[in-house]
């Protein structure tokens, strides 16, 4: 599922990010890496950008480029910490 | 000026050079994320002595100031522009690494000093994590640490992680400053370098190793830094990158490496940093918050000032005093200053014997004093509501909320504060443009600013509208002349709409970087640090445009009053811009104006002002109007020999109806007021908007081609009004 697909308030995490490498790339910078918790806050009023909270901080993306983050529900026990990155090394990464 | 460019005169020094150049002062830069507070440090640190100049090669302001430590040591302090990473694909974002290693033309720092935000401190560490590596000497300011609530980070845990001091701060209140300076002092001398035992995967460090060979010497210290820019190499250098002065070796050997590993480096790199800091993390707070108080507070208040409708609602009202205070609260100000510069010129006028020195002197010079200090009054409230704005978090929002908008035409949503200034006045519009992070949306931004309709047209477009079209009404209820003034806004917004979009997709193309845009917490507004940038933007103007300002007033001085006429006393032909309505003396038949270069040269570019409409009378003015666009209804009224001191346009508007042809007819028709009023509308008629141009860009390349675009489309546009008009039998 795509972070552009889920619905305002839900909490997912981070599977893997797509798209054009230097976005890409700050984005993860900016603490999205795999298995990070991402909440869609709200979508701004006239539909674009979409605001995102992760890690503490409230980003927002355009929503198109949303749809460049891959994201999955959180696993069973959504602890207060960021998740064990073992997800993160996995070999299936889309560059 | 000397002093702003330490850098230059300091020159490039061999990599780690700490020890400070005889007789320059240590150097400690101020590193970090954006909204840490850095710049309310730095303002701490170095009071009322910070100078802004700019970075070599980019437009990017780079601030620096002097600053005491404890023991009266004096020490430099320079705020680097906040960024999340060193890794860059820019010119503009190469300035943050090129500075920390002291590379090119900058000089080494003795000390960086990390400014984290500590209520966002999970991706404020991924930043000094990469100073950490390089090994630089680092001491971290944990500002905002009033803001932290109960929970704040445990400074003892973070010197434990990193290895190097730490010190809480509220830059903002003021605490910890002095901490801050004894720590500065003592790491000035312990010169403490971090220790962060990362795990990159075994392939990765291999790959860097191998890289660690194409590091120019320069680079190469043959420590653990040569592999930290080797990964910084990896996850800067690209084919298409923008970066400037990489090494060509460096360049290709980066790019071979990337495509022989066929494996994600940039995941490599980042998420090993990013498992760090989550590991470590923990150890830092007594328990982990998801929400920091402030950020809870100002989410609340988010549901509101973000909402489809009361968002909304707020947003038009704030803008409506901006724009308000613009447009009017600055007129009394604006006023006081003409008539300050107007009893100045008179004062001179009777002082003075008669002669060409006293004309130089109140007409060149006083007129274009006059005209730098009238921008002050919009400048300085401009700054004061982007102070605030900024300061509190609102400008974010605005982004937030007009980006759909900004978008569309290829613009940011930061892009949306200048261009409304720019129905006041271009000139702070465009210094506004400031508040943009990226060169390319600043220059776009800058570009169409001036298509918007200023106040200076009004003067313009009320005598035209007022002498050329009859006070009818259309359908039995619309006044006409009302009708074409608001025409003639939305005739413009559409122009400026579309000239973006061309403009974007041409002329200043540049590679789309996607929107991130941060929303910090809601703060109070400093007082301070608002007063402190208006007063850097006025001075920064009144240096650097003002000076083009006053060269082009007496250079139309000059144009419109040489030769002289033999009368012993020529009219003055009143180039002072808003002083419009001052100087020229008694009314004359035949006017001096007319017999001036000006006046040649408006005659002499009849041939081509014809297939619009306008003869030399209406070209004289057009030139007269460079000064500034209202400047034309004086330099027009100087052509009719018109005493330009009286307020009342009714002789003016007399005179340009009574106008004739050889064959008897009016001279003006109102086609060829449409095809005026639309010149006025797009052509750059504003040598200030220019200098603003200049100063921001930092070449003459951009005010000219702003210049020549909106002049030759401008010319296109009454031409083809005109012409289509004349053949439709109007």
């Amino acid at each position: 599922m795509l972070l552009s697909e889920i619905q305002t308030g839900q909490a997912v995490q981070v599977v893997r990010i797509t798209g054009q490498s230097s976005f890409r790339r700050r984005l993860m910078e900016l603490g999205l890496v795999p298995g990070t918790r991402v909440e869609l806050v709200r979508v701004a009023p006239l539909g674009d950008p979409v605001e995102l909270l992760v890690r503490g901080a409230s980003l927002s993306i355009r929503k198109a480029e949303a749809g460049v983050i891959e994201v999955a529900h959180l696993s069973a026990s959504p602890a207060e910490k960021p998740l064990p990155k073992t997800v993160g090394l996995a070999p299936d990464l889309g560059v | 000026m000397a002093s702003t460019t330490t850098d230059s005169q300091a020159g490039p020094q061999p990599p780690g050079a700490s020890a400070p150049v005889a007789g320059s002062p240590p150097l400690v830069l101020l590193v970090g994320n954006p909204n840490t507070g850095k710049t309310t440090l730095f303002n701490r640190l170095t009071g009322q002595n910070a100078r802004i100049g700019n970075y070599p090669g980019v437009t990017v302001e780079r601030r620096s100031g002097s600053s005491r430590l404890d023991g009266n040591r004096l020490v430099e302090v320079v705020d680097l522009p906040g960024t999340y990473s060193l890794s860059a694909r820019s010119a503009e974002e190469q300035i943050a690494l090129w500075a920390v290693l002291g590379q090119g033309q900058y000089r080494a720092p003795d000390l960086c000093v990390f400014v984290a935000d500590a209520s966002q401190l999970s991706r404020n560490l991924y930043l000094a994590l990469q100073l950490a590596e390089l090994g630089l000497p680092l001491l971290i300011a944990l500002n905002m640490i009033d803001e932290a609530g109960e929970n704040p980070p445990n400074t003892a845990a973070i010197e434990r992680l990193l290895g190097v001091p730490c010190v809480a701060i509220s830059a903002r209140r003021g605490s910890g400053i002095s901490a801050l300076l004894a720590g500065m002092e003592r790491a000035l001398s312990d010169k403490p370098t971090a220790r962060a035992k990362i795990a990159y995967p075994a392939e990765l460090l291999a790959d860097a190793d191998s890289l660690v060979k194409a590091l120019p010497s320069s680079l190469r210290q043959g420590t653990e830094r040569d592999r930290a820019l080797a990964l910084w190499a990896l996850t800067s250098i690209e084919e298409d990158d923008e970066l400037s002065e990489i090494d060509p070796e460096l360049r290709r050997a980066t790019l071979a490496l990337r495509k022989a590993s066929r494996r994600d480096l940039d995941h490599e790199v980042i998420a090993a940093r990013y498992t760090f800091i989550d590991e470590h993390l923990p150890e830092l707070y007594r328990r982990l918050d998801r929400h920091p108080r402030k950020r809870q507070l100002s989410e609340r208040a988010d549901r509101i000032v973000l909402h489809p409708v009361w968002g909304f609602a707020l947003f038009m009202l704030v803008m409506l005093v901006v724009f308000q205070s613009l447009f009017s609260w600055s007129d009394p100000a604006i006023s006081l200053i003409e008539d300050a510069f107007s009893w100045l010129r008179g004062g001179l006028t009777t002082l003075l014997p008669a002669g060409i020195f006293r004309d130089f002197l109140t007409q060149g010079i006083v007129s274009g004093l006059g005209n730098v200090l009238v921008f002050l009054p919009q400048i300085l409230l401009l700054f004061f509501f982007i102070g605030l704005l900024e300061d509190s978090g609102y400008m974010a929002r605005v982004a937030y909320l007009m980006d759909r908008i900004m978008k569309a035409l290829g613009l940011h949503g930061r892009a949306f504060v200048p261009m409304l200034s720019g129905f006041a006045c271009a000139v702070p519009a465009i210094l506004a443009t400031r508040t943009m992070e990226r060169q390319r949306d600043r220059l776009l931004t800058m570009l169409v600013i001036p298509l918007m309709t200023c106040s200076a047209r009004l003067p313009v477009y009320t005598l035209i509208i007022g002498a050329l079209f009859p006070p009818s009404r259309a359908f039995g209820f619309v006044p006409v002349q009302g009708l074409l003034m608001v025409g003639m806004y939305g005739f413009a917004t559409v122009m400026t709409l579309l000239s973006a979009g061309v403009l974007g997709r041409t002329v200043v193309k540049g590679r789309k970087i996607p929107l991130i845009l941060e929303l910090p917490p809601y703060r109070l507004p400093s007082l301070r640090g608002t007063l402190k940038m208006m007063w850097e933007r006025a001075t920064v103007f009144l240096k650097e445009a003002g000076t083009v300002i006053l060269a082009c007033t007496v250079a139309l001085w000059v144009l419109l009053s040489f030769p002289r006429a033999p009368e012993a006393t020529p009219p003055a032909p009143a180039v002072a811009g808003a002083s419009a309505r001052i100087s020229a003396g008694p009314a004359r038949p035949e006017s001096p104006i007319a017999q001036s270069y000006g006046g040649k040269l408006g005659h002499a570019i009849e041939p081509a002002l014809k297939p619009l409409g306008f003869d030399w009378k209406i070209g004289v003015g057009l030139i007269g109007a460079f000064a500034a666009r209202e400047v034309f209804v004086a330099t027009l009224g100087l052509v009719y020999g018109i005493d330009a001191d009286s307020d009342d346009p009714t002789p003016l508007r007399d005179r340009l109806r009574a106008e004739t042809r050889a064959d008897g007819k009016p001279a003006y028709t109102p086609l060829m007021g449409l095809s005026l009023l639309i010149f006025f509308a797009i052509s750059c008629q504003c040598m200030s908007t220019l200098a603003a141009v200049k100063r921001e860009t930092k070449s003459y390349k951009w005010p000219a081609f702003m210049f020549a675009y909106m002049t030759t489309l401008a010319y296109l546009l009454s031409f083809t009004v005109f012409q289509v008009g004349r053949l439709l039998g109007f």
